[in-house]
């Protein structure tokens, strides 16, 4: 029997507002699947975003969904989830969202390793306003403001994490759709904050400017460059050059944040 | 049995209020003169098991109390100048998707860092007009340590029972005195808590305004799942460019506050029976200006105080109904005419209104006023 996606998304909601081509959605059913897998209680759980076309998602989907402001996602999420440390929390967001207005949000929310997953959809552009450049486009594209190339390096989502202290980091890509909701379910399951980068595309904004034919061209692009992380092991640099390594980059077993509150409580009324 | 007294300070005393209030959250950044709320608030609310962060800005701060929020909390936060310039993205927000919010902003000099020791009375304007787009605005300005705490007593009513942000603005010079404060017992002061829904999970919509203009909210982590989302809404939470909606919602959450002013407009009255000059003032001013009505009284000058409580929304009424009464109305204020403005717009012209103005981060002394009221012949 094929697998049942209308449970988990709100009656009459859909169609999404996402492009033909675009990776949102696969991630948004890879998602669906991962919560599917773990049971998660959907009053329970908390879904929330920042603006943009990822940002989106949760209000397709039948859960506790907070669309909150451009890049606060992560900050809304952390006063929900002090709040109720019960609850299950998830964020999603684009590129944008996430590293550019929202980035001091975001290494503190992997520095306090509060026990929330992030899943951030990177197509390296702002899509929602035209094609402007994020944080995330490779040096020397086209997007809308950079007419002449990029000339702004690029964040390496995962690293980026890392450094901030996140204690689970996977990467994944709209391609390897299966392998997304296995990352998830780790990510959730993982207790500390975790980031979920998945790779997918924008042709309408970024693919178009960028010479790619189609969508399947900017996919198989997708299919390429990626290297489980267990195969990149083996590669030398120069093999590596142009790749992007995919599967559980990081994990840490550090104290998560609303435990360690939980702690100060007791230490107050001690 | 005697009730409790103690030696206060302002913040202290705003924090206590809270706490009086029923706030299980605060969420905050560091920012002064308004940093010793967020200290009592991390010493007092992990006692009774609430929460505290200190988060890495003051929009993650006001972020995160608008999340707390949403899980049924009371929440507060406190912030001062640039701080409340920061915090107007969400303050926006709060308004939009309806959020119960409390909000201490002790006012210092500006703009930008300004003075950020001195006392000032400039930022009731941005209380009012500093997040963009149309929106209501409740602010509240005690001029007491023990008024500070029975204001963030209402503050957190009000943002409760109309389901907004609600500012409380003391002056630099009421958030940092110690006075004598008198702590209501439990039930003395009402506290009033968030309507619940009444309906059935699959029946609720998060503005659904056959129950008013206020709907009950819903809190997340329970079977009522609901959207929340900063853009124009329908009734059921979801985004909505119908025009016909919009404009409804939009002049419904003004209504919360324009049709309930009798409810939310607080004031005070001094001398002003029979006054020929009427001194219109707030916060730490409003008591120079006491001083200042007593000695013209014993000078033989008819002076009297409307002391304004409640700032925003502003009590156009009772000043136009004084401006019809007096000969002269005097504005002190520790701007340069935000008030006055107000005072002048609600007199339209019948009756003279002459502003004093400080931004010097010296307080306005009762001689100063005592001076302008002898002017009046």
């Amino acid at each position: 029997m094929a697998f049942d996606y209308d449970k988990y998304i709100r009656p009459g909601k859909l169609p999404h507002i996402w492009c033909p081509g675009c990776g949102h959605g696969i991630v948004m059913k890879g998602m669906i699947r991962a919560i599917d897998t773990l049971g998660l209680d959907k009053n329970n759980t908390a879904i929330v975003s920042g603006i943009g076309c990822a940002s989106r998602l949760p209000g397709y989907m039948d859960f506790c969904t907070l669309h909150t402001a451009h890049g606060r996602a992560a900050a809304f999420a952390t006063g929900v989830k002090m709040a109720k440390p019960e609850m299950n929390v998830i964020l999603v967001g684009g590129d944008g969202d996430g590293t550019a207005i929202g980035g001091n949000h975001f290494i503190h929310a992997c520095r306090r390793n509060i026990d929330m997953t992030y899943i951030i959809m990177n197509n390296n552009i702002y899509g929602m306003t035209g094609g402007q450049f994020s944080p995330c486009t490779p040096t020397g594209a086209k997007a809308s403001t950079t007419p002449y190339g990029n000339p702004d390096p690029a964040f390496d989502v995962a690293k980026l994490a890392i450094g901030a202290g996140a204690t689970f980091v996977a990467r994944g890509t709209a391609y390897h759709a299966t392998q997304i909701d296995k990352l998830i379910v780790e990510a959730i399951q993982h207790k500390g904050f975790s980031v979920v980068e998945i790779l997918d595309d924008c042709p309408t904004t970024y693919g178009r400017r960028n010479k790619f034919k189609s969508v399947i061209e900017m996919m198989n692009r997708l299919k390429e460059i990626a290297v489980p992380i267990k195969a990149a092991e083996k590669m030398s640099a120069e093999q590596l050059e142009g790749k992007v390594i995919t599967g559980v980059l990081y994990k840490e077993e550090r104290p998560h944040y609303t435990g360690e509150y939980a702690k100060v409580i007791a230490r107050a009324q001690k | 049995m005697a009730k409790k007294v103690a030696f206060l300070q302002g913040n202290e005393a705003a924090a206590q209020g809270a706490l009086y209030a029923g706030c299980t959250f605060f969420g905050g950044y560091p920012i002064t003169p308004s940093t010793e709320v967020a200290e009592v608030m991390s010493n007092e609310l992990p006692k009774i098991g609430g929460k505290f962060i200190q988060m890495e800005d003051e929009i993650g701060a006001m972020a995160s109390v608008i999340g707390a929020s949403l899980t049924g909390a009371k929440v507060l936060t406190a912030t001062s100048g640039p701080g409340l310039s920061l915090k107007q993205e969400l303050i926006g927000y709060a308004c939009i998707a309806e959020t119960p919010c409390v909000i201490v902003n002790v006012m210092r000099g500006g703009p930008s860092t300004g003075m950020p020791t001195g006392p000032s009375q400039s930022d009731v304007m941005c209380a009012k007009w500093g997040t963009h787009g149309d929106h209501a605005a409740i602010c509240l300005t005690p001029a007491s340590v023990q008024e500070l705490f029975e204001e963030t007593v209402r503050a957190f009513n009000l943002a409760e029972k109309y389901r907004m942000p609600v500012m409380v603005m003391p002056d630099e010079i009421v958030a940092h005195m110690r006075e004598r404060i008198v702590f209501p017992e439990p039930g003395e002061l009402e506290v009033v808590n968030r309507t619940a829904p009444s309906v059935s999970p699959a029946e609720y919509k998060p503005y659904d305004t056959s129950f008013g203009d206020v709907p009950p909210l819903a809190a997340f982590g329970t079977e009522y799942r609901f959207h929340v989302t900063g853009l124009n809404k329908g009734q059921d939470g979801f985004p909505t460019t119908k025009a016909a909606w919009v404009q409804a919602e939009e002049e419904r959450q003004i209504r919360k506050v324009d049709a309930n002013l009798d409810d939310i407009v607080t004031f005070e009255e001094y001398e002003l029976a029979d006054a020929d000059v009427a001194i219109v003032a707030f916060g730490s001013t409003s008591r120079s200006a006491r001083f200042a009505v007593n000695e013209a009284r014993k000078q033989g000058i008819k002076a009297g105080l409307f002391r304004i409580k409640t700032f925003w929304p502003f009590p156009d009424k009772q000043i136009a109904a004084l401006a019809g009464k007096v000969k002269r109305i005097i504005t002190p204020e520790m701007n340069l005419g935000m008030c006055t403005g107000e005072v002048k717009r609600c007199a339209e012209g019948k009756t003279e209104v002459v502003g004093i103005f400080r931004v010097d981060g010296e307080p306005i002394n009762p001689g100063q006023i005592l001076e302008k009221i002898k002017e009046v012949k």
